[in-house]
């Protein structure tokens, strides 16, 4: 088949793909550009260039320190529960992978169980508990049922992988006179960094994104995250449409940057992550 | 599963510490004992924090559904069923029923079928796939809140971009209610949830697709099928085990919905879009009938139980090897 005859035969594939994109696309387009108008100009010209590129929008958003605020709340966020989560379920997955012990598949059961409990069944009650012991509006009421709730995915991915390290090599660091927790510390942990980048980009973007705890935990702002700080703004400048265009782009940025950074990562543990759930 | 750290005098919390003498089958006890208690050690934190923070809520929902309670102190006016024979006469829970099983329709016919054809598409050689996986992909890590925030105004009424885009090809008459008007607002939230979910499960497809052999097309070529016949003989039955991960995910994921919902409606027009979280949501922390809300919440997690404990019992039996609950040690 010659180049040519493969680029005609191609040309119904990319058809879709343009108009696959351009759905994807616009949306988000419309929003950046929109950014760019006054809330005048966009009810006249709703989706051509703006006239005059104000920058006004984004520059009061990025000066005014209350965005700010809510990305490095969302970043202390989910980078407490990104750790916490992390190094229990090592410490759990080890366990699962090397030892045999009395039990192990009936608590591996329930972990796995985990996976099908549906956050907002255990909404109210986990409300009420944290209200008791204090947490609500406090950063551990959401880092703490976060990393909770993390748990399943991210020993039974961790689990996989640790499976995978040869058995020769805990033999030989046992020789050398190695416990259990030096082996897990010292071999296997630093053995197993692709697999904890994965795990941990995957515990960022769920903690990044989390609406609905935050919404319970959070009522006074001091603590809110980005995506509760995004509908509030918009219930708050409700007719200011340019200005809520402007403060969704922003918002936006970190998520798809990191995701920029980070593609690989979230990709393969999404895909085996669902396959092994 | 071998272990070797079947503890001996080196190693384990005995270590540095020689063993009493003691008769041979006590000492293999007690070295089971603190194997035992390694490996255990080890799941403590995870135990304690899933415990904790999981299964006791979990439990406790179970509990408070057979109470009227408001959520203060212990429930204590116990009302036996009376909650749950309420949820049945309840016409906004009955449509949540409804409204779940028309979702989970829809994603089956329309949004998986596509999330298919665009990664069979995306297998192939073409220019720029991979800047069309990366699109398709973009908004899965968008947050709900922002993907509603910005579909509501891009379906906002009149002065919102899709009514705009209508307008100027001429089909004004479409457009115009979308979240607004009882008969449209799924429809839309659908379309939402398409734009925002379906890369996913191409994702998750496209994956599924690269660990097909090769040989195996080529050689149904040699045999000269045509291009629908690999697809139907070769590809789509290998394909099998990744589409029931994605069934079972787009089925679980339209039973919990509530972000989305609550950012762009809060259920509304007149509960036409409300889901089960949705209602849980408005029961336990809005009118503080918490007992009830619990209600909710346990039929929405038996749901999960049951619809997860059959799909794997009667579909993923085969898949899933060395996974959840088919576990039974790997037998070496």
């Amino acid at each position: 088949m010659t180049r040519r005859t493969r680029g005609v035969r191609t040309l119904p594939l990319h058809l879709v793909l343009v108009v696959v994109g351009a759905v994807m696309v616009v949306p988000l387009l419309y929003a950046v550009l929109s950014g760019f108008k006054s809330t005048d100009e966009l009810s006249r010209n709703p989706f051509g260039l703006p006239e005059h590129w104000l920058t006004g929008n984004y520059t009061g958003i990025l000066g005014s320190g209350g965005f700010w605020r809510l990305v490095g709340n969302s970043t202390l966020i989910a980078v407490g529960t990104t750790v916490l989560v992390v190094a229990v379920s090592a410490l759990a997955a080890f366990s699962f992978a090397r030892f045999a012990f009395r039990g192990r598949e009936v608590l591996f059961t329930v972990f796995t169980m985990g996976l099908m409990f549906p956050f907002a069944v255990a909404a109210l009650p986990l409300f009420l508990l944290l209200r008791s012991l204090g947490l609500l509006d406090n950063p551990l009421g959401v880092i703490l049922p976060q990393a909770a709730f993390g748990l399943p995915m991210t020993i039974i991915i961790l689990r996989g992988f640790f499976r995978q390290i040869p058995g020769e090599l805990e033999e030989a660091a046992t020789l050398d006179g190695c416990s259990a927790f030096g082996f897990f510390w010292r071999v296997l942990l630093p053995m197993a960094r692709p697999a904890l980048g994965t795990v941990s980009v995957l515990a960022v973007v769920t903690s990044w994104n989390n609406f609905f705890l935050p919404l319970l935990v959070f009522t006074d702002s001091t603590w809110w995250t980005l995506p509760i700080g995004v509908q509030q703004f918009q219930g708050q400048y409700s007719a200011e449409y340019a200005r809520v265009f402007a403060y969704l782009v922003l918002a936006m940025v970190p998520a798809l940057a990191f995701y920029s950074v980070a593609e690989r990562q979230l990709v393969g543990g999404l895909t085996t992550g669902a396959t092994k759930g | 599963m071998t272990s070797t750290f079947l503890p001996d005098k080196r190693s384990g919390p005995a270590a540095g510490h020689p063993l009493p003498a003691v008769p041979p089958g006590r000492a293999r006890t007690r070295r089971r004992t603190l194997n035992w208690l390694t490996a255990v050690g080890f799941q403590l934190p995870a135990l304690v924090l899933f415990t904790g923070l999981v299964l006791l809520p979990v439990l406790f929902a179970l509990y408070a559904a057979f109470f009227r309670w408001g959520g203060f102190g212990m429930p204590s006016d116990y009302v036996a069923g009376d909650n749950f024979t309420r949820l049945l006469q309840d016409d906004v829970f009955l449509g949540d029923l409804w409204r779940c099983l028309v979702l989970v329709v829809l994603s089956l016919v329309l949004q998986l079928p596509f999330a298919l054809a665009m990664a069979v598409l995306l297998n192939q050689r073409l220019r720029g796939r991979a800047v069309y996986r990366m699109l398709f992909f973009a908004p899965y890590v968008l947050s709900e809140a922002i993907t509603g925030v910005l579909f509501s105004m891009v379906f906002a009424p009149d002065d919102g971009l899709a009514d705009h885009v209508l307008g100027a090809v001429g089909l004004d008459g479409l457009g115009g209610e979308w979240f607004a008007g009882p008969s449209s607002v799924m429809a839309a939230l659908f379309l939402v949830m398409t734009w925002k979910y379906f890369g996913f499960h191409m994702m998750l497809h496209l994956a599924g697709l690269q660990s097909i052999p090769a040989e195996l097309t080529e050689a149904a070529l040699i045999d000269g099928a045509g291009p629908w016949q690999r697809f139907r003989n070769v590809t789509l039955p290998l394909l099998a085990p990744t589409l029931r991960i994605s069934v079972f995910l787009s089925v679980i994921g339209a039973i919990q919905l509530f972000d989305l919902v609550w950012v762009i409606t809060q259920g509304g027009p007149d509960h036409h879009s409300e889901t089960m979280a949705v209602t849980m949501f408005q029961y336990g922390f809005k009118r503080y009938q918490v007992g009830y809300a619990s209600a909710i919440s346990v039929v929405m997690f038996g749901i999960c139980l049951v619809f997860a404990l059959a799909y794997q019992r009667f579909v993923l039996r085969r898949d899933l090897e060395g996974a959840t609950t088919t576990m039974r040690g790997d037998g070496t």
